[in-house]
């Protein structure tokens, strides 16, 4: 106990100046005016919205990423204290002054500047120069792209802030393994490794590419640890469960978390409600969880019932009826029976409403006590406000003409016969003999004379239809689909003998009582569902561009531009680091595939270690560009130059590295090395100066003169917004 | 469903006959051949043929490595330890493998009596028989049963009939179908008395007195070489005959196999091609120790033979080439990093793989093309898909041999298409847009067919005079020159302005506005040349041109989009404020009439070779592309094939009718699916095992290569021809799973073979081994040979009540829900 008295207290700690000096210019480089402008700037627009969401708590479902990116955006509005309160309606709108635009663009700018010091640890990791590593961070600092993209809330900069951290941690771990396994670092980079690779893919599905990277490099040095016979089998047995705890078990859980932690934010119902599933609607506050509290769970005999559509597409619907015939004659000349039109309409009405009857008794109300509808059970479908009964039989549908014509029948006394029995088939139940629910029910009605399936066509009847949606009797039904299968949403029980009182009833609103409410994995299973499956309108936009244009800069994207001067934020990238870059990418696939023959013959230009980590280094960055950008071609959506940024970012940590292997191994004498510094100082200047003369668009702070604006312009794909005077 | 496969069809009169099929006659000659090699029993002498000789006559040198499953084990364990350090040499086992051999070949103290080999190569050739006349005997069955149109019989007959009835089509498969197999299965009903007069219009038609069974035989004939094709590639992978013949078991007895073999459909031609290119490489490699020997040569060449062939029936094709490239590849890595060769030999083993899968294979590909594009020059209803150049090939087209002023100029009536495939003419008539959907002007619209209403007066901006009047010199139109376009019929101009457009709303509305050519400026449009950049006069059919609107500065577009009853389903025509350059926007002038000016032959415009090919194959892209399921209907997905979730109804599907239905032997396609699973769990023990340096006894460890090489050749097949389905947007058939099942029952047949074998060694004495060994792969021999004798009618033909009536002959059969028989 003396001994420690004894001795004074001393705290020897390591600082790298570099990393210091690299975080300062960073956060001034990102932080340098961040509230300017005070306006919408481009896709602040699109995402502002959610934060309004957020604080107000409402839901909503967006098909372009995971929650955790937009959780992020809007910390920064609940650390600010926004209160939700503004309208994102354009781009260029002045904010308010409840919108705390600094606090909303701090989270991205942070990400951005401390990109910087990380790209500058992950080149000395990876066992590279301090001075290539300084290079690199110095690349990341100065390139105009990066720096627009981070000073504004979107989400590019924390994408790529979680993907080098990622690679950054994993590369730490892998470091670690070496002289100390299970020590601490060791846990705390793998599990840190897990944690942003979460992260990553929580921000935008894009990140699962280099979650993907990181698991494909894991597994082949885990690949070499299970050939490394030094170690015992159950030491192997603990390295592969510690990384596939990590790696694996982590990442999924988190990603459930940020569902969860959504989803509990979310609780109000809101406008994108109408995607959803009924139950999963009910579930939110307000909304239709109003309007179905205390409904009666089992459909009974007599039950009064509005009956949803399940696949929901191309609009979510309600069975429907009106007073209206099909017409006689169809635009083609086909005819119809020209009995009571029914249809799928997209919005609440009261002649949504049917009621349940049982074919043996008359009475349209429920019994008491209820008798419950069961699976197999044969039911006629009456609409409530016509109470005509609903019917199929052998003729075209009016669109779909190889499938029958639903209606509700009339009888016009020309030996038509009804056809309104229908067999209830619940396709989600649990046992042959289960009760038909509200809500949790997914029933089809299969028709007792063709058994024909009453199901939603996806075609817009023309005007005599009112645009209303088709519904057809599917006769040669080819397995299940969703669109065959309905729901009871708003359900009571009829207690009206006669036609007027029915109406009424129908008319007045459902009781209210108690919550029906869906585990935490259903509704995750649903939303993420509903997110990946969403299909936007083919949005075309003014600024898209295709992969192929990336490479080579060949667009540009305006994202504002001041009401009344020519100042404006446009992103667009050095053109030199870019170029460079490209090069620096073409160099290492070369060199690599020509050291790599040279091996296969057995010629070893490089001493083993450093072609190992010429490996690793190139696996990590050539093919995280890869992973990041190839991967775009395939896909059909909207493409902007800002999706390149993830894929810029590892290149410009290649860049450096194939700069300093050509210094260390290209150049023989003292002659070439000056030479070749002398170079890349040059080039290095050249490149500052290109980030300095683009700097007004990067950060829209001063006024340039058309002239100017013209001069900037090299390349007549940029768009740089002109104001004609 | 009784339907058939959307395609694309079109027809026309009178073309010759095309090319003879290329590559089938060798292709086909080579399992005969294979049945002449066993027969001779001399002792090898080193050259290639020997080298396959020993194989199959059961010389010791090759022996030793290539049989070790089934030697005595002691000669085994004399072996082990030159195995053991062989272990790793996961790149190149086979060449280093045969040192080996060779030392133990000359240590090996016993060598087995020659009678017995003798005995198995015939036992091998009477298997082989066997199973080929088995197959025959299957495929043939019932053969001209039903006597009506089976689904997509309707398309490849009606090809079949246009062959030999010489018009032209149009179809999204490859050229070289149509030219080779489709031909071939007209040749095929032209030669067995099929005179083309049928019309195969839908699914369920009678054939009456025509006669079908030549094509039907024909399709019946390639399908059945799958099943010895099938024999002799796991025979030479695993160099087992109990696999070889439960993989011919497998597919012999799959109903679903023998469905698909027996209609008029490409697949059986498809998959023959591709299980010949995959023989073929598989033998090819076989002879590695041989190379620049005459059956290396052919086999090589016969591979490059087989895969033009199999791209040429089907773009599916492509995923064999990529299991023939990636397999070159590592050949070609392995013997790079070989430095016993030397770089010129490397560089000479290049050359002939480039030689005989490249260029060989390309050459096919582009002569049969050639002749296909002269055979095929008349005009048809499919013209519409192509662009005009294209067109001024096809005789019968008005473009064909017109002869049209070159250069446009102003007065000059002309059409203009849209460049974008199946767009059509720039359109108007007089009918105005309805209340409440842009200003009430007249319709602009795009029409795919020829009309007087797609003619338009080219005329300057601002003067109304007449342009023909011979008083004026002729005036050409430069690229950049502001034009007005005036509607021949209704003389109302081209005009735009800022009203969204009907169906696109960001883009504005393209009207037709003014009375007797007089509008406004909204009607003034700059006529741009894509790519120029100097007021160069504007080339018919040549160039590619926008026109831009002076005051918005929108181009003019089509969207694609089919406008509503008020348009008359026409497509709908935009300004759209977007100025990138998409094909939607970029248009060529077609008809070209002005009395002024000379008329040039269009000859000179005809495109070359190059771009035909190149449209043509756009064309086909664009076709199978557009073949899209729509929303509300039930698709099959690719994870629906492997469990043989869902069949295709072939014919018929009420009880009076004669049904055939599409689906996989269940037992069959079950037991392939549980070799997968066991297959990857037990490849991947051992590979773990083999990495964490486990010492396996050389029996063990023979078996253990023949399985991980075997069997993740053909595991690697399977993926390629499974798994990028999932990545496909056209709508999806079962039947596209058929060439994966071939490989997947092939996997199984090695792995099945292999494991009885693992299990049979452990404790047992070598005789019992054996008896387990043999019992195991009896019984699953007869369990397939059963559960076919269960299901034929599927595929032979059902007639009676449904499988859920228990009169039915299929009663209790229904073993999932979602089968439909």
């Amino acid at each position: 106990m003396l001994e420690v008295l004894k001795r004074p207290v001393v705290v020897t700690t390591n600082i790298n100046l570099n990393i210091v000096a690299l975080t300062g210019v960073g956060l001034l480089s990102r932080l340098w005016h961040l509230s300017y402008p005070r306006a919408v700037v481009f896709d602040e627009v699109y995402y502002g919205q959610y934060i309004s969401f957020y604080m107000n708590r409402v839901f909503f479902l967006d098909d372009s990423g995971p929650p955790f990116g937009h959780m992020l955006l809007a910390l920064g509005g609940y650390l600010g204290g926004f209160d939700g309160n503004f309208l994102w309606n354009r781009i260029g709108a002045e904010y308010t002054s409840n919108v705390p635009v600094w606090a909303l663009r701090l989270l991205p700018a942070l990400a951005g500047a401390l990109s910087v010091p990380m790209a500058y640890q992950i080149v000395v990791e990876l066992r590279f120069s301090h001075c290539t590593a300084m290079g690199a961070a110095l690349l990341l600092l100065i390139e105009n792209a990066l720096v627009t993209q981070s000073r504004l809330m979107l989400l590019e900069s924390p994408l790529i802030f979680f993907n080098l951290l990622a690679v950054l941690s994993y590369l730490k771990f892998f470091n670690c393994q070496k002289h100390r396994p299970f020590s601490l670092p060791w846990w705390f980079w793998l599990m840190l490794t897990g944690v942003a690779c979460a992260c990553a893919v929580g921000i935008k599905y894009m990140g699962i590419f280099t979650y993907l990277l990181v698991l494909g490099v894991a597994a082949v040095h885990a690949w070499h640890l299970i050939g490394d016979q030094t170690l015992s089998n159950v030491l192997v047995l603990y390295h592969l469960l510690a990384r596939a705890v990590a790696l694996l078990v982590t990442p999924v859980t988190l990603y459930l978390l940020f569902f969860y932690i959504h989803l509990t934010l979310l609780c109000r119902s809101g406008p994108h409600d109408q995607i959803m599933s009924s139950a999963f609607q009910a579930s939110l506050e307000g909304g239709l969880a109003r309007i179905t509290q205390g409904q009666p769970l089992e459909v009974a005999f007599g039950s009064q019932v509005t009956l949803r559509n399940i696949f929901g597409k191309p609009l979510p619907c309600w069975l429907h009826s009106h007073q209206n015939t099909y017409p006689i004659i169809y635009e083609n000349g086909r005819g119809s029976s020209h009995q009571q039109q029914v249809t799928c309409y997209p919005f609440k009405d009261v002649n949504n409403w049917w009621v349940v009857k049982d074919p043996g008794r008359h009475q349209l109300v429920v019994s008491n006590p209820p008798r419950p509808v069961r699976h197999g059970d044969v039911v006629q479908l009456v609409h409530g406000m016509t109470t005509r009964f609903l019917n199929t039989h052998d003729v075209a549908a009016p669109l779909s003409s190889h499938a029958q014509e639903v209606s509700c029948y009339v009888d016009y006394n020309i030996s038509v016969p009804a056809q309104n029995l229908w067999r209830l088939d619940i396709v989600n139940r649990q046992s042959d003999r289960d009760t038909w629910k509200t809500i949790l029910s997914a029933v089809r009605f299969v028709h007792l004379n063709t058994s024909a399936v009453l199901k939603l066509s996806g075609a817009h009847l023309p005007d005599w239809g009112f645009r209303q949606l088709e519904v057809v009797g599917e006769k040669l039904s080819r397995g299940h689909h969703e669109s065959m299968a309905w729901n009871v949403e708003e359900h009571r029980y009829g207690t009206s003998q006669e036609q007027r009182d029915r109406e009424l009833e129908l008319h007045a609103p459902t009781q209210v009582d108690v919550s029906r409410n869906l585990s935490f994995m259903a509704r995750f299973s649903e939303l993420q569902w509903r997110m990946l499956t969403l299909r936007g309108e083919d949005a075309e936009h003014k600024y898209s561009s295709t992969p192929l244009e990336w490479v080579t800069l060949d667009t540009s994207i305006a994202y504002w531009l001041h009401p009344r001067t020519s100042a404006q934020i446009h992103l667009v990238g050095n053109i030199v680091i870019w170029a460079s870059a490209s090069l620096a990418t073409a160099t290492y696939v070369l060199l690599f595939l020509w050291y790599l023959l040279r091996r296969r013959r057995d010629v070893h230009d490089l001493p083993e270690d450093v072609w190992l980590h010429w490996v690793l280094a190139g696996t990590l960055c050539t093919g995280g560009w890869a992973l990041n950008y190839l991967p775009f071609f395939l896909m059909e959506k909207t493409l902007f130059l800002y999706h390149y940024l993830p894929a810029l970012a590892f290149q410009l940590l290649l860049l450096p590295l194939v700069l300093q292997h050509v210094y260390d191994h290209l150049c023989r004498s003292r002659v070439q090395r000056h030479l070749f510094s002398t170079l890349v100082v040059a080039w290095y200047s050249v490149a500052c100066h290109v980030s300095n003369k683009l700097r007004p668009l990067t950060y829209g702070d001063s006024s340039l003169t058309p002239g100017e604006l013209l001069a900037l312009r090299w390349r007549d794909s940029w768009d740089i917004l002109i104001r004609k005077s | 469903m009784l339907c058939a496969s959307g395609r694309l069809l079109a027809a026309r009169t009178a073309t010759s006959l095309p090319a003879p099929p290329r590559g089938r006659g060798p292709a086909l000659r080579c399992p005969r051949r294979e049945l002449h090699f066993p027969g001779n029993p001399d002792p090898p002498s080193w050259d290639c043929l020997a080298g396959r000789l020993t194989r199959a006559s059961a010389s010791p040198h090759r022996r030793v490595i290539l049989r070790r499953g089934r030697m005595p084990p002691a000669v085994g364990r004399g072996l082990a330890g030159s195995e053991l350090r062989l272990r790793r040499s996961r790149c190149g086992p086979r060449a280093a493998g045969r040192d080996v051999a060779i030392q133990a070949a000359a240590r090996s103290p016993k060598r087995p009596a020659p009678g017995s080999w003798r005995f198995e190569v015939a036992g091998r050739r009477a298997m082989l028989a066997l199973v080929t006349l088995l197959s025959f005997a299957t495929r043939f069955h019932r053969l001209d049963q039903p006597r009506h149109i089976c689904w997509d019989e309707t398309h490849f007959g009606k090809m079949g009939s246009y062959y030999i009835n010489r018009t032209f089509f149009f179809d999204v498969h490859p050229p070289l179908g149509k030219v080779s197999s489709v031909m071939l299965i007209g040749l095929a009903g032209y030669l067995s008395g099929y005179d083309g007069t049928f019309l195969f219009q839908k699914p369920g038609d009678k054939y009456e007195h025509h006669s079908y069974m030549g094509m039907r035989g024909f399709c019946a004939f390639l399908g059945s070489w799958l099943v010895p094709f099938a024999f002799l590639i796991v025979l030479d992978l695993s160099n087992s005959l109990p696999a070889a013949l439960l993989t011919a078991a497998l597919l012999t007895f799959d109903t679903g196999c023998l469905t698909l073999s027996q209609y008029i459909l490409l697949d059986p031609i498809l998959m023959f091609f591709i299980m010949a290119a995959m023989l073929s490489m598989v033998k090819y490699r076989s002879c590695a120790n041989r190379p620049f020997s005459a059956p290396w040569w052919s086999w090589l060449s016969l591979t490059g033979i087989s895969l033009a062939c199999a791209l040429g029936v089907k773009f599916v094709g492509l995923f064999i080439i990529l299991q023939v490239g990636l397999n070159t590849i590592a050949d070609l890595w392995h013997l790079f990093g070989d430095l016993s060769l030397s770089l010129v030999t490397v560089g000479k083993h290049l050359m002939a793989r480039v030689l005989c899968l490249i260029i060989l294979p390309l050459v096919l590909y582009m002569a049969i093309f050639a002749v296909h594009i002269m055979v095929l020059n008349k005009s048809g209803p499919g013209d519409g898909f192509f662009s005009s150049a294209f067109q001024a090939r096809l005789s019968g087209n008005n473009l064909h041999n017109a002869s049209i002023p070159e250069h446009l100029a102003y007065g000059s009536v002309i059409t203009v298409k849209n460049l974008r495939m199946a767009i059509g003419y720039l359109h108007s008539h007089r009918h105005l847009y309805p209340e409440g959907i842009g200003a009430r002007q007249q319709q602009v619209t795009t029409y795919l067919h020829k009309d007087y209403n797609n003619l338009w007066i080219i005329k300057k901006h601002n003067t109304n005079s007449d342009p023909l009047d011979p008083s004026f010199p002729v005036e050409f139109v430069r690229h950049g020159d502001i034009i007005r376009l005036e509607h021949k019929e209704t003389s109302r101009n081209l005009h735009s302005h800022y009203h969204e457009a009907p169906l696109t709303r960001k883009h504005y509305q393209v009207t037709g506005y003014g009375t007797n050519g007089t509008g406004d400026s909204n009607d003034f449009w700059r006529i741009e040349v894509v790519n120029r950049k100097f007021g160069n006069r504007i080339k018919v059919l040549r160039s590619r041109i926008r026109l831009i609107h002076l005051v918005t500065g929108c181009v003019l577009g089509s969207s694609g989009k089919v406008l509503p009853k008020w348009g008359w389903e026409q497509l709908e025509v935009t300004c759209t404020p977007y100025l990138k350059q998409t094909l939607n926007s970029i248009w060529n002038v077609e008809d070209h009439i002005n009395p002024k000016l000379p008329n040039i032959s269009l000859d000179v415009l005809q495109p070359s070779f190059p771009e035909i090919l190149l449209e043509s194959h756009m064309v086909m892209i664009r076709g199978n592309n557009g073949l899209k399921p729509k929303d509300n209907d039930f698709t099959s997905k690719p994870w629906h094939w492997p469990i043989n979730y869902q069949g295709l109804r072939f014919s018929g599907a009420n009880d009076t009718d004669f049904r055939v239905y599409l689906l996989g032997n269940p037992v069959v396609w079950w037991l392939n699916l549980v070799s997968i699973a066991l297959y990857l769990l037990l490849g991947s023990i051992i590979v773990v095992a083999m990495q964490r340096g486990a010492q396996l006894p050389t029996k063990v460890e023979g078996l253990t290569r023949v399985l991980l090489q075997g069997g993740g050749q053909v595991l690697l097949g399977w993926m390629l021809h499974y798994f990028p389905f999932f990545l496909m947007g056209r709508i999806l058939y079962f039947h596209h799973y058929f060439p994966a099942m071939l490989f997947s029952s092939m996997l199984t047949g090695i792995l099945w073979d292999t494991l009885l074998r693992l299990c049979a060694w452990g404790p047992a004495s070598s005789s019992l081994a054996r008896a387990v060994h043999a019992v195991g792969i009896l019984s699953l021999l007869l369990g397939a040979a059963y559960s076919f004798y269960l299901f034929h009618p599927l595929a032979y033909g059902m007639v009676g009540p449904l499988a859920q009536d228990p009169r039915s002959p299929m009663a209790g059969l229904r073993w999932l829900e979602s089968w439909e028989f």
